[in-house]
């Protein structure tokens, strides 16, 4: 493959992974509203949101740090995309490099690391909380996340490479089914919960009670890429989990699975009230945790 | 450290109404709690002096739109205090039937708003859902869903028919076993526990200074409602008790309210065995209202109300003084919150079911200072007779 195709390749799979990610959030929306006795917004609401958003102005506070205020969202929105498209790359066409698993854990935390900073530039009292309550959450559940990781590459005799791992699956079986994986699998899912910041894990944003947070001073464009990053997040957190847990290369199997990841999570965020935010510390400090070292204690199994 | 001030309003998704809390924060614990009041004042009790005393009752009727029943009740009691008339006994049942089913649909619509407070917006749209076919009900005896406009002083304005009774009773039942499964699943969810218990309490101590009144005293052991203490329509006929619990946290104000509105169908239920099948007066009338002074109270939703009425013998009252139970809940706040983290104020501060409208006081801002004030009664005085004398010169 030449670089010219890569470039058109990766143009194309980002414009999927938006299409997909605002996609799957109008289902989800719909979804949501479905359980609670509502109608609920069509489907295609999330493009409207997004087209509109681009059209409208974009002010800047005066305090805000204007540079850190602009990039902030950008950096966050081609976080997610460029995790996404290794991804694909490495699921779809065997492209893969040797650490390209740590690359994507890596970019995935630029998503918060853009709200943060974006939260705490926009020099609002209300952003900055929110910002301070979205950085002690990304040292919470990033540790799962990342941990769970860890024990599948130490799983797939230390290869930190997509392919590899998925590959490997197929001789040694899938992750999974093994009581190690089975119990990581659940770590890195209540990860992702708080890496994709739904509820009980949406302390950054929480609108009843900081009105926004870190997003409070967004508008225009700038707040569009917040929303875009969330609708990638969403498509790439699960993949990276049906990747490392379920490894297999057949697309059926993967929108299966994505459908079980999503409406797990869909079960999660309609059944439970927000957390306080040393409440989430402490579950994935003193709950997850525990899971965590079963599962590395079960390793050979 | 530096403390950082985050503002909860004038106009903030936590309220209904515009009202403005500032949080003083040491990172997301509150050091103090400020609160600002005079966004949505309307002068209803000086309206109230030029309007003739039936209006009155339609009139106090829109201080609040979810006590729409409670005041015109205080309001009608102070007037029959101030005549020393009786209002006949159907008409009392049908005053009991129409408070106890406003308190259904308001402790309902507060257990909804709880949980949109907390993120669980499932328990918010299942809550409101039931509360729909109360409104329903209440459209079918009174011609609207909110602001009833079914008291008038010496009786009601709508007698209830027989096959009203069947319709409601039949709502009551299915609203019985919603609410039986509700109050398990909010009751026994750990997380929704671990977000309520033991955060804002307030202790029998501190209602007692406050004089807070209504569930926010009784979720804190202090037995007080007016419907048993000093009983006005047909409450001391019917056999219902009050609900207390003793921790006085965010979790048992909840609990008081979803267990009253079991009482509440139970008072409607032996209101309605009393009036079914039979005829009756449904009102006194009264022509004039000869000069004195008379006072009402009555528990609404959230505490007790009392309006205080005297008259000159003319066609409106010459004063006419209100006061709302969240007056008296509100500055709570002082206590319940400090110490809390910016989550837990959210929840305290929805907890004690405030109503802004009731409660807002004059208040002035200084352009020259630029400094906001509450205005006195004896100010408001002084200024009028300021401006009496200004124009009698002129």
């Amino acid at each position: 493959m030449n670089i010219l195709n890569v470039v058109l390749l990766s143009i194309v799979w980002s414009i999927f992974l938006i299409a997909a990610g605002l996609l799957i959030l109008g289902v989800e929306r719909k979804i949501t509203a479905r359980l609670q006795w509502r109608v609920g917004p069509p489907w295609w609401q999330n493009f409207t949101d997004i087209i509109k958003l681009s059209a409208k102005e974009t002010s800047i506070p005066e305090r805000a740090n204007r540079f850190i205020f602009i990039f902030a969202p950008i950096v966050s929105f081609l976080g997610a995309l460029a995790a996404g498209v290794i991804i694909i790359f490495s699921l779809l066409y065997g492209i893969s490099f040797r650490g390209d698993l740590i690359t994507v854990i890596f970019l995935l935390t630029l998503p918060y690391s853009g709200l943060i900073l974006g939260g705490s530039s926009s020099g609002n009292a209300l952003a900055s909380v929110g910002s301070s309550r979205a950085l002690k959450l990304t040292l919470a559940c990033e540790l799962p996340f990342i941990a769970s990781l860890v024990l599948i590459i130490l799983k797939s005799n230390l290869s930190t490479s997509i392919y590899n791992i998925v590959n490997m699956q197929k001789n040694t079986g899938i992750n999974f089914f093994s009581v190690s994986g089975f119990i990581a699998f659940f770590v890195a899912f209540w990860g992702s919960i708080g890496k994709l910041g739904i509820v009980p894990f949406d302390l950054a944003e929480a609108d009843t009670e900081i009105a926004g947070g870190a997003l409070f001073e967004y508008s225009g464009i700038l707040l569009g890429f917040f929303k875009l990053t969330k609708a990638v997040l969403f498509i790439v957190v699960p993949l990276l989990l049906i990747a490392s847990f379920f490894g297999s290369f057949n697309v059926l199997a993967w929108i299966l699975e994505y459908l079980v990841i999503f409406l797990l999570l869909i079960i999660v965020k309609n059944t439970n009230p927000r957390l306080r935010i040393d409440q989430s510390l402490r579950f994935f400090w003193k709950v997850i945790i525990i899971l965590i070292i079963a599962s590395f204690v079960f390793m050979k199994i | 450290m530096k403390k950082i001030i985050v503002p909860l309003g004038p106009d903030h998704p936590l309220f209904e109404e515009p009202e403005f809390f500032i949080l003083h924060c040491d990172g997301e614990n509150v050091v103090d709690v400020e609160w600002q009041a005079g966004y949505n004042h309307r002068g209803i009790e000086k309206i109230s002096e030029t309007k003739h005393w039936d209006q009155v009752t339609f009139l106090v009727e829109r201080i609040c739109g979810i006590c729409s029943n409670s005041h015109p009740v205080a309001y009608a009691n102070a007037v029959e205090n101030l005549l020393g008339i009786d209002i006949p006994e159907r008409a009392k049942y049908i005053r009991t039937i129409i408070s106890e089913m406003e308190r259904l649909h308001s402790h309902l619509l507060w257990a909804g708003l709880a949980g949109h407070f907390l993120g669980y917006n499932t328990v918010f749209m299942w809550v409101w859902k039931y509360r729909e076919p109360l409104l329903d009900m209440m459209e079918m005896l009174t011609g609207n869903r909110n602001n009833y406009s079914m008291i008038k002083i010496g009786g009601v304005r709508r007698d209830i028919n027989d096959e009203q009774i069947k319709a409601l009773r039949k709502t009551l039942d299915t609203l019985k076993t919603q609410n039986e499964m509700l109050t398990k699943v909010v009751l026994d969810d750990p997380v929704l526990q671990a977000r309520l218990v033991n955060v804002g309490v307030l202790t029998k101590k501190d209602i007692k200074d406050y004089g807070a009144v209504g569930p926010v005293a009784r979720a804190s052991g202090v037995d007080i409602d007016v419907r048993r203490d000093n009983p006005y329509a047909a409450y001391s006929f019917i056999d219902w008790k009050v609900i207390t619990r003793e921790n006085g946290d965010v979790f048992d104000k909840a609990v008081v309210r979803l267990l009253e509105c079991f009482e509440s169908i139970k008072i409607i239920q032996q209101c309605l065995d009393r009036i079914e099948n039979k005829k009756g007066e449904i009102l006194n009338e009264v022509k004039e209202i000869p000069p004195g002074e008379g006072i009402g109270r009555h528990e609404a939703l959230r505490g007790e109300v009392f309006h205080y009425v005297r008259s000159d013998g003319t066609s409106s009252p010459i004063r006419h003084k209100i006061r709302a139970p969240s007056y008296v809940n509100v500055p709570t706040f002082k206590k319940s919150c400090i110490g809390q983290t910016i989550s837990d104020v959210a929840i305290i501060l929805a907890g004690v079911d405030p109503c802004y409208c009731c409660t807002e006081r004059v208040s002035v801002y200084d352009a020259n200072t630029r400094k906001k004030k509450n205005v006195t009664w004896t100010e408001i005085v002084r200024k009028s007779q300021e401006k009496t004398k200004k124009l009698k010169k002129s």
